[in-house]
């Protein structure tokens, strides 16, 4: 009853062809963005519930948001492509490093051609988009040997780059501008002569990016590009038999799903921590955005939202739990009871759903449809 | 239905974490970021309870800084950067004024914090860790490298080797190695090191660890090749007892390594067993042993059932070390109350507590740390206070004190703060204070 969509009719081509062809889908949407474009900021501007101090944007959305960024760019590979990835931290780490030396200035010595290249600082902006392109190349770079191999192999050969970049921020101190301890600070944030401070703009700001990207990778996947992938992901002998190159397809996967890394990556590192070391994108990362992917669902741009959210914020809420009941715990004691309940968790919704959260969703809006008599 | 009724209670329960319980208004709240879990959890966990009896302490005993009841609530930070950063945002505006200052026990999560405090007007307190260049106050306004910094801290152990070879002469041409946690933490003695390897003329290798650092064979073999005189140990955790580990098992003497002041508490020796006797580390002025204050410690806070230790635990090295830090804060609010009033305070104004902190030999002795620290003044210009350290040795059941007080020499350091703190502030467009205006 509330989800029918008997009497939508579409009468055009560009009707059926809509991103959202049902008007609930669309509604509900624009309400989703209303409230995270207007209604968030208001609410925190004048303080009002939940928004009374800075935490909740600051420490959950603020992170949410990149991080949801960044499980899209890996649910493209992983999920729509089929290419396991283990790399994804790196991509991030390649996009926040470049993004910094582009936006402080590169300087390349060729001493021995005679010459330096010099890059004067590049604005926030257009650093940031480059550090995505750079993460972009090297991805297609990491992705040949998808060409050859497969599945579990892949992700072991894309481990290399993480472990590679790991070790080459750590190691080459050119990245860090010679920061004696290896960690360095983002430039200032500014966006066409206006700085980015308060938390509000920050949130903005990141909210922009993750709308834009989601809105392109959500139309690359339905388009031409994104069948393609889908093809190589569900059987890729059969998609070459069908005229699909393999070639060209997996190394779009591997570009475009960087691509979106390297921004999430740059925007943690600039808008999040604002000061960083290698350990920042370390494996772990890899694998929680791994876990993101899968939690989420598998080929849903809308589970990469969700999959974050599950797998960022459910442990800060368990966290936070005992404290505001007021059941007095030791924080060893907290920190390991939210260890075990978000693993079973994991276990349980695993079991229940394997498809993740995109299905569960989907479920739900098919049972809505049949309402009140779902079977 | 069932899943209906979770999200339902998930729903209520989520809307009740954000709900801030009704503070009390003579209370001043100090938030806790330590770590009892992961990695380094064996090095952390003693410190935390040095720091929540301390304070514990301060409420039985006193009942708060003239009357202001502390509140505090800690946050497990894992030793991981974007936790810690969770940690403060949750934490930074509890209490009726706020945190009064924060202490990350991170150097990777002091960088990350470094800009945010100075935005929020929270000092924050790194004992014997932190940024080297923050002792600059007229850049890092809200940055306290109390006790001393990883370059004194470099200073200090080449004095010590200088006295040990004989003499800064005989130091040319003798190879030394820095075993060092590859992070911030571990990379910051490194220019030091630098410039007074250049000064002296010995020859200096840095030999990183990865974190966590338990994988350390092929570091060892390389320093069983090479054979540097000394090596430094930079390590955290389980680091710092792979490393005496390690060292025995290819033979290099333990009586030739030393290590900074986080590599010298028991945990770090103990799992060796016999093969850490010998093994020295430089002290953060104090070392294990029981003084004046753990007396009142015992009495007031485990007598009434409230240590966060296991009382056979309370004087080790760590323990100690949290509950100094806990009192240079604890001081610095009480200095700060002098001039704004006796009620919770914001963190700007304990910033000036901080900033005018001056603990001399009398008031140490009020304290009960007696013999356990020397005096410290802090300015605005010297955020440090202190450069102070010893070296002390493990002798297989305690630490020995084995050296006397070296200070470290600021001839030697001040140009690398001056140099780096000016490009800090050049990058971040911060305008340096001018201390001589500060009252």
């Amino acid at each position: 009853m509330l989800y029918r969509e008997a009497g939508q009719f579409k009468t055009t081509y560009a009707a059926d062809m809509a991103i959202f062809p049902i008007r609930q889908d669309r509604i509900a949407l624009g309400i989703l963005l209303t409230i995270a474009f207007v209604g968030v900021p208001v609410l925190a501007n004048f303080r009002i519930w939940p928004f009374a101090s800075e935490y909740l944007l600051w420490a959950i959305l603020l992170p949410f948001l990149i991080l949801a960024l960044a499980a899209i760019g890996a649910n493209i590979l992983v999920g729509y492509c089929g290419q396991i990835s283990l790399g994804s931290g790196a991509f991030m780490a390649i996009g926040a490093y470049s993004a910094y030396k582009l936006g402080t200035g590169v300087h390349i010595p060729l001493a021995w051609l005679g010459f330096a290249i010099s890059i004067p600082p590049l604005p926030v902006l257009a650093s940031i988009l480059l550090g995505g392109l750079m993460a972009a190349v090297v991805g297609i770079l990491f992705g040949i040997p998808s060409l050859r191999i497969k599945g579990l192999y892949l992700a072991v050969a894309t481990l290399a780059a993480q472990f590679f970049f790991d070790w080459v921020f750590l190691r080459v101190p050119w990245f860090t501008n010679y920061a004696p301890s290896g960690s360095v600070n983002a430039p200032a944030l500014e966006f066409f002569g206006l700085t980015v401070r308060t938390p509000i703009e920050r949130y903005l700001l990141c909210l922009i990016f993750v709308t834009v990207f989601a809105v392109l990778a959500k139309n690359l996947v339905r388009g031409n590009l994104g069948r393609q992938w889908m093809a190589i992901r569900d059987m890729d002998i059969a998609a070459e038999l069908i005229g699909i190159r393999p070639l060209y397809a997996k190394l779009t996967a591997f570009a475009v799903s960087s691509f979106i890394i390297g921004v999430a990556g740059a925007l943690w590192a600039f808008v999040y921590l604002g000061s960083w070391e290698p350990l920042a994108f370390s494996i772990e990362r890899s694998l929680q955005l791994l876990f993101m992917v899968i939690i989420g669902g598998l080929g849903s741009i809308m589970g990469s939202f969700v999959g974050a959210a599950f797998i960022l914020i459910l442990p800060i809420m368990l966290n936070l739990l005992p404290t505001q009941l007021g059941v007095p715990l030791s924080t060893e004691t907290i920190t390991h009871l939210e260890f075990i309940i978000f693993g079973s968790l994991i276990c349980y919704l695993l079991i229940k759903e394997p498809h993740g959260f995109a299905r569960l969703i989907s479920i739900g809006k098919e049972k809505l449809r049949l309402w009140p008599f779902p079977y | 239905m069932v899943r209906n009724k979770l999200i339902l209670a998930a729903a209520i329960l989520s809307g009740g974490a954000f709900d801030s319980p009704a503070a009390a208004q003579n209370e001043q709240f100090i938030p806790i970021l330590s770590y009892r879990t992961g990695a380094y959890a064996v090095n952390g966990v003693p410190y935390a309870n040095g720091v929540a009896d301390y304070y514990n302490l301060v409420n039985e005993r006193d009942g708060g800084i003239n009357g202001v009841r502390l509140l505090v609530e800690e946050c497990e930070t894992g030793y991981a950067t974007d936790k810690g950063v969770e940690c403060y945002e949750r934490l930074k505006g509890k209490g009726p004024t706020g945190a009064a200052f924060v202490n990350p026990l991170s150097t990777g999560i002091t960088f990350a914090l470094t800009e945010k405090t100075a935005t929020d007007k929270i000092p924050i307190i790194t004992m014997g860790y932190g940024r080297a260049d923050s002792k600059n106050g007229a850049v890092f306004a809200y940055n306290f490298p109390l006790l001393g910094t990883y370059w004194s801290a470099a200073d200090i152990a080449i004095q010590h080797v200088t006295k040990e070879v004989g003499g800064v002469d005989k130091l040319k041409g003798k190879k030394i190695s820095l075993l060092y946690h590859d992070s911030p933490y571990g990379k910051e003695p490194i220019p030091m090191l630098q410039v007074l390897a250049k000064k002296h003329g010995f020859e200096f290798t840095p030999i990183p660890v990865t974190h966590p650092g338990v994988e350390q064979k092929s570091q060892w073999l390389a320093i069983r090749q090479n054979r540097p005189d000394y090596v430094l140990v930079w390590g955290w955790g389980v680091m710092n007892g792979t490393a005496v580990k390690e060292a025995a098992a290819v033979a290099y003497p333990r009586d030739k390594m030393i290590g900074v002041w986080w590599s010298g508490a028991e945990p770090d020796v103990q799992p060796a067993g016999d093969q850490a006797v010998g093994y020295k580390a430089l002290m953060l002025q104090h070392g294990a042993g029981k003084f004046p204050v753990h007396a009142d410690i015992e009495k007031h806070v485990y007598a009434k059932g409230k240590g966060a230790s296991e009382p056979g635990k309370v004087g080790e090295v760590l323990y100690n070390r949290g509950m100094v830090n806990a009192m240079l804060g604890v001081e610095g609010v009480r200095k700060a109350q002098e001039k704004f009033g006796k009620k919770p305070l914001t963190g700007e104004q304990v910033r000036w507590g901080l900033e005018n902190l001056n603990l001399s030999e009398v008031r140490l002795k009020e304290l009960g740390f007696e013999g356990m620290l020397k005096p410290i003044k802090i300015s605005c210009s010297d955020h440090e206070g202190a450069r102070e350290g010893r070296v002390q040795q493990w002798d297989g059941k305690g630490w020995k004190i084995i050296s006397d007080w070296y200070t470290a020499n600021q001839s030697d350091t001040e140009p690398l703060v001056d140099e780096v703190s000016a490009k800090y502030a050049a990058d971040k467009k911060i305008q340096p204070r001018d201390c001589s205006k500060e009252s």
